[in-house]
């Protein structure tokens, strides 16, 4: 099963390197991970995409959970949540293409950031899903570069995560 | 008053109590060097490695239940240290570890003796902190030794670059500290105890497995009472031993892969297991899927994360052993119900029967010493009274056998990550914890090679330890594998070109004896022990071929024991 685990973390030199650390030492894999501090700037917020069964999630909260450097953490997999990533892709466009691409990105609701004679720069908001099925519908032979920020997410509702 | 950095903290070992820094010098601590010359409160030890330096920390964690502290240099200093700090993380062993630091400018610089140390001890502690400003040092030092030695036990690293020592700043010491995202749960679940205690009264065929966190939060008076109000049978793990008197009929010795034939099948047959500050290590559940195939499990643990981690538990209590034991004892005695007493005479009539199987037999008329027979001697002729300190192999597993111990933090060893050259240190630091007591070191020839420096520290100090060297001229437990696995393949495990440890015991200033007959080991050790100021090198030539029985081997169950190769259970 997918996760997505959101921490709040001391907002200090080697925080990251400690959630890194120790997802490699003990085999977990992350699918995606951001960080950056929040409005409070001795917090940073991370979110961490994994995967991975019932018992080793929870092994994976659990052991965040007993570095020192993390404050809170919540799995937002376990209610309503919602989820974003935005990707900066910059695509070829030669002759015909340049219109079929410009009706793409008003499909997508995305965004022409930057324009050359023979590119495009697309800024894309949405879950990791549509980001997937824009590059799809565009081709990679048209795709020059693709950057994505990884998710970022948060719960719906009331419940909030902060100190 | 201002002070230096390097005052300012050892201002802070002494104020954090702390009476012995075991150490080795160099560039990066010269300051703090400086420093400790110029004070007579906190007493430095030099060792002649600074792996020597962390397992003596230890060893002092280890007998006295307060924090070891270690001063090493940058570089290499930092390094070496790593063995010692590694070993005291997977025993969760309280110890700040203070490591130099090339100036902070330099930091990153490939500097002389530069390395990362915060990066590289990061995976083997509980925490690690880098000082780069001197106002952070009093509150960062008081941090290191609130999380050394709260919650879940274990080592932090402090790393304190060279010009943070040399600055100048006020200084006072933190009475307390708060760390925003830590807090260590002591009390366990009111709910949960209550839970497990019906468990536990409803149990036909109960079993109590407790480890080193029985020790470590100081429970083992409260685990005996609760177990003696039971009338329930109790086995301790290898790093339990002691937390429950081992001569108490109660006690079926260790469990695990080397554990007794009893402790072992009582585990695999139990209805009911109660799980107190252990942490279902490989070694003691070997294969998970025929772990304990019908019991409920109770789990106490400090440490969330040590609960359903290789084996799922029924009733998770988090919490400090000794608050959750003695609220179980409160809620036993309120409870109008008592122990299956039926049940519980057939259960101890089928423990007795495996108990009759003698498991930890071996042959008293061999011509040849018997390694189980100096540690039975040991035990006997010390009265199961000394501090025993071990390396690792075959002579660890039968010391843990064969020394019965009654007491906790008598028995130091490095259980975890199984670190051989920790022996001899760590019993530096037990005798200079406890000057008067007997302590002995357990060792084999190839463990004691691993930091036989140290027997010039020793010697500096003048700390009278006995060595006990089983002296069978191969890695023993490497040459068990490889006779039951590798079908008899020596690849290496075979020590030629041995020392003359008689004579090197006595280069270092010490006595060596060297003892080749059965009927010597006892005189011997009557007469090491009358040597109380001094070091006696004691070298048992013993029985090349001797096993360590009875044996689980890897991926087995509890109840697939070999007892020897003449005594197979059917």
């Amino acid at each position: 099963m997918r996760h997505i685990i959101s921490i709040l973390i001391e907002n200090e030199s080697g925080a990251l390197s400690r959630v890194a650390g120790l997802f490699s030492a003990r085999g977990y894999n992350i699918e995606s991970l951001t960080v950056a501090p929040t409005e409070d700037p001795s917090l940073s917020r991370m979110t961490l995409v994994t995967r991975g069964s019932d018992e080793i999630v929870e092994q994976i909260t659990k052991q965040l959970n007993k570095l020192v450097d993390v404050v809170k953490l919540i799995d937002l997999t376990e209610g309503p949540h919602i989820e974003r990533e935005m990707m900066l892709i910059k695509l070829r466009t030669a002759g015909d293409a340049r219109e079929e691409l410009k009706r793409l990105v008003d499909i997508f609701r995305g965004h022409i950031i930057d324009v050359t004679t023979g590119t495009y720069t697309v800024e894309l908001t949405g879950t990791g899903d549509k980001l997937d099925a824009f590059i799809q519908a565009v081709g990679s032979a048209a795709i020059l570069e693709t950057v994505r920020s990884g998710v970022s997410g948060i719960a719906r509702g009331e419940k909030s995560l902060h100190l | 008053m201002e002070l230096t950095g390097a005052e300012i903290l050892v201002r802070c070992l002494k104020d954090e109590g702390v009476e012995y820094v075991f150490g080795y010098p160099g560039g990066a601590v010269l300051f703090i060097y400086d420093a400790l010359y110029q004070q007579d409160d906190v007493k430095h030890i030099l060792v002649r490695h600074e792996q020597g330096a962390t397992h003596a920390a230890d060893g002092y964690a280890r007998s006295t239940g307060k924090p070891g502290v270690v001063l090493v240099t940058s570089g290499p200093g930092a390094t070496n240290a790593i063995t010692g700090i590694a070993t005291a993380y997977m025993d969760s062993i309280p110890m700040v570890i203070i490591t130099g630091q090339v100036h902070t400018w330099a930091i990153g610089s490939d500097a002389f003796q530069e390395v990362d140390s915060v990066g590289i001890t990061r995976p083997c502690v509980k925490h690690n902190f880098l000082v780069k400003d001197i106002k952070d040092l009093a509150t960062t030092i008081k941090k290191a030794f609130y999380l050394a030695t709260t919650g879940r036990p274990g080592p932090v690293v402090v790393d304190v670059p060279k010009d943070v020592t040399m600055h100048r700043a006020e200084y006072s010491y933190p009475e307390e500290v708060a760390i925003r995202s830590y807090h260590p749960v002591m009390k366990g679940h009111p709910g949960q105890i209550k839970k497990a205690v019906d468990l536990m009264l409803s149990a036909k065929r109960p079993m109590i497995y407790t480890g080193g966190g029985v020790i470590w939060s100081g429970a083992s008076s409260s685990l005996t009472e609760m177990t003696r109000m039971l009338g329930y049978p109790i086995t301790n793990t290898l790093m339990g031993l002691g937390a429950y008197p081992a001569t108490d009929k109660q006690s079926l010795g260790m469990l695990g892969m080397h554990g007794t034939y009893e402790a072992n099948m009582a585990m695999h047959h139990c209805d009911v297991l109660i799980a107190i500050g252990a942490r279902f290590d490989d070694r003691v559940v070997g294969k998970v899927e025929y772990f304990c195939p019908e019991a409920e499990i109770v789990h106490v643990d400090i440490d969330p994360s040590s609960i359903s981690k290789s084996v799922k538990v029924d009733v998770p209590i988090v919490g400090d052993v000794d608050h959750v034991v003695k609220e179980m004892i409160r809620l036993l005695k309120e409870d109008k119900r008592t122990p299956d007493h039926a049940a519980l005479a057939q259960w101890w009539d089928q423990i007795n029967e495996w108990r009759a199987v003698n498991c930890l037999k071996y042959d008293r008329n061999s011509s040849l010493i018997k390694p189980q027979f100096v540690l039975e001697t040991l035990y006997n002729v010390t009265q199961g009274d000394a501090f025993v300190t071990s390396d690792v192999g075959q002579h660890q597993m039968w010391a843990a056998q064969f020394y019965k111990f009654d007491k906790p933090n008598r028995w130091i060893n490095s259980g975890g990550l199984g670190t051989m050259g920790f022996g001899l240190p760590a019993a530096m630091g037990v005798q200079l914890a406890h000057p008067d007591a007997t302590v002995a070191c357990v060792t084999g020839e190839a463990s004691i090679q691993m930091c036989i420096q140290e027997l010039s520290t020793c010697r500096q100090y003048g700390l009278p330890i006995k060595v006990i060297n089983l002296n069978n001229r191969y890695m023993g437990m490497v040459r068990q594998w490889q006779e039951f696995f590798y079908e008899g393949r020596y690849a290496m495990s075979y020590m030629e070109a041995l020392p003359d440890f008689v004579k090197l015991a006595e280069s270092y200033g010490h006595v060596g004896i060297k003892i080749e007959k059965p009927a010597d080991v006892e005189p011997a050790l009557r007469e090491a022990m009358k040597l109380k100021d001094r070091l006696v090198f004691m070298d048992f030539i013993t029985d090349q071929t001797e096993n360590v029985y009875p044996m689980i081997a890897q991926g087995k169950g509890h109840h697939e024991m070999h007892l020897s190769p003449e005594r197979e259970l059917a």
